[in-house]
């Protein structure tokens, strides 16, 4: 079982988050001119590094989302900070 | 030239001390310049390289793995065949694969272990029966096998299960495809890998690529780190690293990697002729043909390329066995494993080209990658040999995340992934 950093309420047990999505990601606009490719891309496609990458997370028992920087084949947490503020 | 195998070369084998047997696949040294170029030796590419062969007489062909044949995803599902989906389109390809299983021992002279034992997904209400019934209509409109069970008929086809009144997921029926069952994983990868081999394919192995040559914005090869190797095709074939080659590649992909975990126990007396899920649990298991209950569920939680499970998704597996089968509380685990899947917004493959031309697609599968091997592995070779779609193949290609036209089985059929 791992336990993952909350920004606001400290370690807690794993199953108390969601992978929400990979951080930096910014929403195209005006919504009338973006092509149908561009809000592909924004929606599903992801850079799914292997090894260290940033991604936004909600734990669930406090309703925040966050930022964790994490890696994805040894599952080391190095990060975790508020999304807001410009964090993500 | 490859031997046959046969009852009567086992049988002279075995009175001279099995001294004749030769290598199932040649270890060559690859060639500066293929036809075709497949990165990936699992079953996907080597079932890719053999239809290129056999359907299309393309034969200057490499398969490169970066580990050996059928390491990967190929050695770490658990065996299972079905076509029980709910679109025409997927059970279009999940059923041309089932059909292609069917045949594929006395097609490729080797032994796969289809055991066509068939596969119960059971309901827990009246209103998961609705559900049930709406699958089996869909499937047999799509010209697949289906059958709605009664809660008496899916206890006939697996008494162990919890009959108790006390269940948390009692039984009201289920959903029945008999034609669907197990094969020989193992097994899959080799006999495609001999007769594609037979057929001249080079399969190499121990050999990673590095990255793509790209000249006039095609890609035209590959860097390994046993050299260069050029082609007029690549395929990318590579379960759970998509998203790595591609990123060499110079593009993305909408794929996201989660380990994938499953688990057997000791062999014990043959007790589970079929397969069995629960909607409820979300687990599956079978009994394997040396006795062993081999168990899985859902993917994992945190998205990951370690090949190996996490806790809190294996104590969900392991309770939802023990709520279908009480009496395997009494069961020794014995091992427990996970593959990386690519896992696609609407659980549905990827077939086609990718945004580099010179170079195809063959992912996404989730945890559909083992039972859908023949067909992928046809279908990417008509891509190649035919530069276009195949029918079944068209609707998964990759512009459908522009054009919205996807093929979403996570809602339709319920599964896992």
């Amino acid at each position: 079982m791992q336990i993952f950093p909350c920004p606001f309420c400290g370690p807690r047990d794993e199953t108390e988050f969601t992978f929400a999505t990979e951080a930096g990601k910014t929403r195209p606009e005006p919504a009338k001119d973006v092509s149908a490719e561009a809000w592909s891309d924004y929606l599903v496609t992801n850079v799914n590094p292997r090894g260290a990458t940033r991604e936004v997370w909600l734990h669930q028992t406090c309703g925040e989302f966050f930022v964790m920087e994490r890696d994805t084949v040894t599952h080391a947490v190095t990060g975790s900070n508020a999304a807001r503020g410009g964090g993500a | 030239m490859t031997k046959r195998y046969s009852a009567f070369g086992l049988f002279r084998e075995g009175l001279r001390g099995h001294s004749g047997w030769q290598p199932a696949w040649r270890t060559p040294t690859p060639k500066a310049r293929y036809d075709v170029i497949i990165v990936g030796g699992g079953g996907q590419g080597l079932a890719t390289a053999y239809y290129l062969a056999k359907n299309h007489g393309i034969t200057n062909v490499a398969v490169i793995e970066k580990g050996w044949l059928g390491g990967g995803n190929t050695g770490r599902n658990t065996t299972t065949i079905r076509s029980n989906y709910f679109y025409p389109e997927s059970v279009a390809l999940y059923d041309f694969a089932l059909k292609l299983y069917e045949g594929l021992s006395r097609e490729l002279n080797y032994n796969i272990m289809l055991s066509q034992r068939g596969v119960v997904t059971v309901s827990h209400s009246d209103a998961e029966m609705e559900i049930a019934a709406r699958i089996v209509n869909a499937m047999q409109i799509n010209g697949t096998d289906a059958e709605l069970l009664s809660r008496e008929g899916v206890i006939e086809k697996a008494p162990l299960l919890n009959q108790s009144p006390e269940a948390r997921y009692p039984i009201f029926g289920g959903v029945w495809q008999g034609r669907a069952g197990v094969a020989r994983h193992d097994a899959v990868a080799w006999g495609y890998a001999r007769a594609a081999d037979a057929a001249g394919v080079d399969i190499i192995q121990n050999c990673e690529v590095a990255g793509f040559i790209v000249e006039n914005g095609r890609c035209v090869g590959v860097e390994t780190s046993q050299g260069a190797i050029r082609a007029d095709h690549t395929a990318l074939c590579v379960a759970g690293h998509s998203g790595v080659l591609a990123a060499k590649a110079g593009f993305q992909l909408p794929i996201r990697s989660y380990s994938l975990q499953a688990m057997v126990s000791e062999p014990v007396k043959p007790c589970l002729d079929t397969v069995v899920l629960y909607l409820g649990t979300g687990t599956y298991l079978f009994q394997s043909d040396k006795g062993e209950i081999v168990v899985g569920g859902g993917i994992d939680r945190v998205p990951s390329y370690a090949q190996r499970g996490n806790p809190p998704v294996q104590q969900a597996i392991l309770s939802g066995m023990l709520e279908m089968f009480p009496s395997f509380g009494q069961l020794k685990m014995l091992r427990q494993w996970a593959g990386v899947v690519d896992v696609v917004p609407d659980s549905s493959p990827i077939i086609g080209p990718s945004p580099l031309a010179g170079l195809l697609l063959n992912c996404g599968w989730g945890t559909g990658g083992f039972k859908s091997i023949p067909a992928g592995g046809w279908l990417t070779a008509h891509l190649i040999a035919k530069g276009e779609h195949h029918d079944i193949s068209r609707p998964f290609d990759l512009e459908r995340f522009a054009t919205g036209r996807l093929i979403d089985e996570a809602a339709g059929s319920g599964i896992a992934h």
